[in-house]
């Protein structure tokens, strides 16, 4: 069956590779130290829709992502990889949310995107590593959620099987759709970005963008549609600024301390040469050794 | 990320070259595919922002997904299993990046779903494929016989097997046979006309086949019979979903382990016949070998450059006597030259791409239209120069592919002979660049004769004549010589009237053409750009000493001489 499947985005700071320069002195992340990066667990997520549209003919994958103006990169990425459109969620009202009100902003974006049968995100993203927003959303949608997820596959009408990683082993489910599903980082890695994809996106960009810093191919979106990137604000998804934003966001930071991490995920791993070199490139990859 | 585009600047100064706007304006056409393709650009600036930005791309694929891949497929290797060859997991994984990013078919027009890139950029991408993985390059750079199946197939041989290709298919080009290598006049397999359904038949064996399991082959077969010349081939393409064609070995190598070198067993393998009767060999394996010599350059110059950073890197983190070995004079000369080679390899790859990528287009032209004179004159003069240029490039960088190999580990030490390092990959891997597609040797043969008939002297005068920067006066002043003693050698060779003295001398002349052009290159690129500066005053240093060296031999050599030499 054809799928219209909604990717959560979040454009983060990159703080795989950070220098001293990383936190402010009270303790929260230098955004402009770092550069500013597809969340990595979000491009699992895509590569995970991309497939399903590929395995179902006829799906459309469409990225929302919440965030400043220069979110709208996040939407080109999505479209140079396979994305069929996207949002753009930019609003004053919703600077300084926390994770309970960036899911209900996102969830009422969502509400007005309406025709979904599937929301895919990252499982956390590296800047609060909370993974709370992708649960919080599918309560507020009143949808399934399936956490984890390494594979999401469609099997028949309205029903999707799922392979979630767990600390211990493997596990398969099946939910009804409509559901949300939040992708782990163990899943495969997102395609590349395409070249005809590239060339035929690249001057996608926001009305907003084109009015800051008119460029010299903007005109090229009056006869093309496709290269204006939507916006919504608060009030075009109708939410409730309350709820938006600081306002809606009960979470205060009271302390910040510098813990060193003793453990975190556990992996079984068999004494196989393809074992060990799976983790060697982990390791390396996530700057733990080399 | 890591991205092989970004981390060296060469790259988008070579993209930037002003011949490209002529070479755009050519493959573009007034840009007339803007309205017919969302992903066709719109003017000269936007044509150019896409290379760079699926250039960048590439970089990343390279970096991130090839390079990475490139021990496991090195240690795998493709397997053989009925008949037929699957690639090494680590080779799937790369093919499947490059499908996914639509990198098959880039040189393609759009109406085939290709991406209508002019060599320059292919080329490019070739250069960064050959550095993260030179055996994968083979597998990826085989599209290019798509170039041919253009050239010389059909309209509804285009139609059928150019999307295919550009879509992710790949391509393979059967010439050799056991008793057909150099000289592919003496190819056996046999290629009869079925009567029944007018289709030709395919018998016999080829050997040493790059990717010989490939979905699209190009096959060189001897379509008239009782003929023994190449006059007797013609060129004909099979499609692997006809079947027919067994792989019966796959070939146990020295480098490029992950690229299957096959032998294939063709048994009445139903195949098509590509061009005319008889044009085989003398007309379209011609064309098609200047291409893959073309692809073997930018495989050499991914090779030059990976062997220098696994040298370079090494002699900066390897301590001894209390320093890293870097600051040793001995040690950082070794890096000096292996960058000298890299860039002057490099110079003369996009100078060729250029050169290709001018008369190709007109060529394309020519076959909607009539070329106007000034055209006409155009496409001969770059035709010439690409023809010129393509052996001596050949034999020039991969040479120095293999030079680089060699010191990158010797800046090892013990550690470069063990398997723990890539330069040992890359050694072995540079190897065969200077065999396959022509031995030097052969590569010298092509090229001797633009020595004699003085092309690459003109090309030189015109390099000369170029605005040169005060600082750098001495370089010219330096290559002003070299070219004397060039012209000094031709002429003493050439009065002495002798075939076989201008034979043994070939490849010493061809070398000193070599040093002079690439020493201009660099001149040029120094002029530009401060990041060739050293590679320019170094270069031209090592190359006056190998072109005195050269005078000093030619000048004592007396044509009684080849006797000591002579079996």
């Amino acid at each position: 069956m054809s799928l219209n499947i909604i990717v959560l985005a979040k454009q983060v700071p990159d703080t795989r590779n950070v220098g001293k320069d990383a936190m402010k002195e009270d303790g929260t992340v230098n955004r402009a130290a770092l550069p500013a990066i597809f969340n990595p667990e979000d491009l699992n997520a895509l590569e995970q829709a991309l497939r399903l549209k590929d395995e179902n003919p006829g799906s459309t994958v469409t990225l929302l992502t919440m965030g400043p103006a220069r979110a709208a990169e996040i939407i080109r990425e999505g479209l140079f990889r396979g994305a069929d459109g996207g949002y753009l969620l930019t609003d004053r009202a919703f600077a300084g949310a926390d994770t309970l009100a960036t899911s209900y902003a996102l969830s009422m974006a969502i509400r007005k995107i309406k025709d979904y049968d599937i929301v895919i995100c990252g499982r956390q993203a590296i800047d609060g590593d909370t993974a709370q927003v992708g649960p919080q959303v599918a309560e507020k949608l009143g949808i399934p959620q399936v956490t984890y997820a390494e594979n999401i596959r469609c099997i028949g009408s309205g029903t999707i099987e799922v392979r979630r990683r767990l600390e211990r082993g493997v596990e398969t489910v099946q939910t009804a759709l409509p559901a949300l599903v939040t992708v782990n980082g163990s899943a495969p890695a997102c395609r590349p970005r395409n070249a005809r994809l590239l060339q035929k996106y690249k001057h996608a960009r926001t009305a907003s963008e084109r009015k800051t810093a008119p460029a010299a191919y903007d005109y090229l979106a009056d006869s093309r549609l496709y290269l204006t990137i939507a916006e919504w604000s608060a009030a075009g998804v109708e939410a409730n600024t309350a709820l938006c934003g600081l306002s809606g966001s009960p979470t205060k930071v009271k302390k910040i301390e510098n813990v060193v991490f003793r453990a975190k995920e556990s992996k079984a791993l068999s004494a196989a040469d393809a074992d060990i070199d799976e983790l060697m490139k982990e390791l390396i990859l996530n700057h733990t050794i080399g | 990320m890591a991205n092989y585009y970004l981390d060296t600047p060469h790259y988008k100064y070579h993209l930037q070259h002003p011949l490209m706007r002529r070479i755009v304006e050519l493959k573009e056409r007034n840009f007339a595919d803007r309205d017919a393709y969302d992903y066709a650009p719109v003017d000269f600036d936007d044509a150019m922002d896409s290379y760079d930005r699926v250039l960048e791309t590439v970089g990343e694929i390279c970096a991130e997904i090839i390079a990475p891949n490139a021990e496991s497929v090195d240690h795998d290797g493709p397997t053989l299993a009925n008949g037929h060859v699957t690639y090494a997991s680590g080779t799937q994984i790369n093919l499947d990046a490059i499908r996914k990013a639509g990198l098959m078919g880039m040189a393609m027009p759009r109406r085939y779903n290709g991406l209508n890139f002019p060599v320059v950029p292919y080329i490019m991408a070739a250069d960064m494929v050959s550095r993260a993985d030179a055996g994968f390059e083979n597998i990826w750079g085989l599209q290019d016989c798509a170039e041919t199946l253009y050239e010389f197939g059909n309209a509804d041989q285009h139609a059928r097997y150019i999307p295919r290709v550009c879509n992710g298919e790949t391509m393979s080009m059967d010439l050799t046979e056991p008793d057909a290598g150099s000289d592919l006049q003496a190819v056996m397999l046999k290629a009869t006309l079925d009567d029944a359904d007018g289709s030709w038949r395919l018998n016999g064996v080829k050997r040493f086949i790059t990717n010989g399991d490939s979905d699209i082959h190009l096959v060189l077969a001897r379509s008239e019979e009782g003929t023994k010349d190449g006059r007797g081939l013609s060129m004909f393409i099979y499609d692997k979903r006809n079947g027919g064609v067994t792989v019966r070995r796959i070939e146990n190598k020295l480098g490029i382990k992950g690229s299957p070198t096959c032998e294939l067993v063709f048994r009445n393998a139903k195949a098509e016949l590509c061009g005319e009767r008889r044009l085989g060999l003398i007309k379209y394996v011609m064309a098609l070998m200047n291409g893959a010599r073309l692809g073997i350059m930018a495989q050499a110059v991914g090779l030059c450059e990976a062997a220098y950073w696994e040298g370079w890197k090494y002699a900066r983190e390897r301590k001894q006597f209390g320093r890293a070995i870097i600051e040793f004079p001995a040690v950082y000369e070794m890096v000096a030259m292996m960058r000298a080679r890299a860039d002057a390899s490099r110079a003369i790859l996009y100078e060729t791409a250029r050169f290709v990528d001018v008369y190709k287009a007109l060529e394309d032209i020519s076959r909607e239209r009539k070329l106007t004179p000034e055209e006409r004159t155009e496409q001969k003069k770059y035709s010439k120069l690409a023809d010129a240029f393509t052996p001596l490039g050949k034999a020039m960088t991969t040479e120095y592919a293999n030079a680089n190999a060699y010191d990158s580990i010797q800046i090892h030490g013990g550690s470069g002979f063990m398997k723990d390092y890539a330069c040992e990959r890359i050694y072995r891997d540079a190897r065969i660049t200077n065999i396959y597609e022509g031995t030097t040797q052969l590569q010298v043969v092509a090229a001797i004769r633009h020595v004699t008939t003085g092309t690459y002297l003109a090309q030189i005068r015109e390099y000369d004549a170029l605005s040169c920067k005060p600082e750098l006066e001495h370089l010219r002043s330096a290559l002003q010589d070299m070219t004397a003693i060039y012209e000094a050698m031709v002429d003493r060779i050439l009065l002495a009237r002798n075939s076989e003295l201008l034979d043994f001398h070939a490849r010493r002349l061809v070398e000193s053409a070599g040093r002079c052009i690439m020493g201009y290159l660099l001149l040029q690129q120094a002029g530009d750009s401060d990041i060739f500066r050293r590679s320019a005053e170094v270069y031209v240093a090592m190359g006056r000493a190998a072109i005195s060296s050269a005078q000093t031999f030619i000048e004592g050599f007396a044509p009684e001489d080849l006797e000591q030499y002579r079996p």
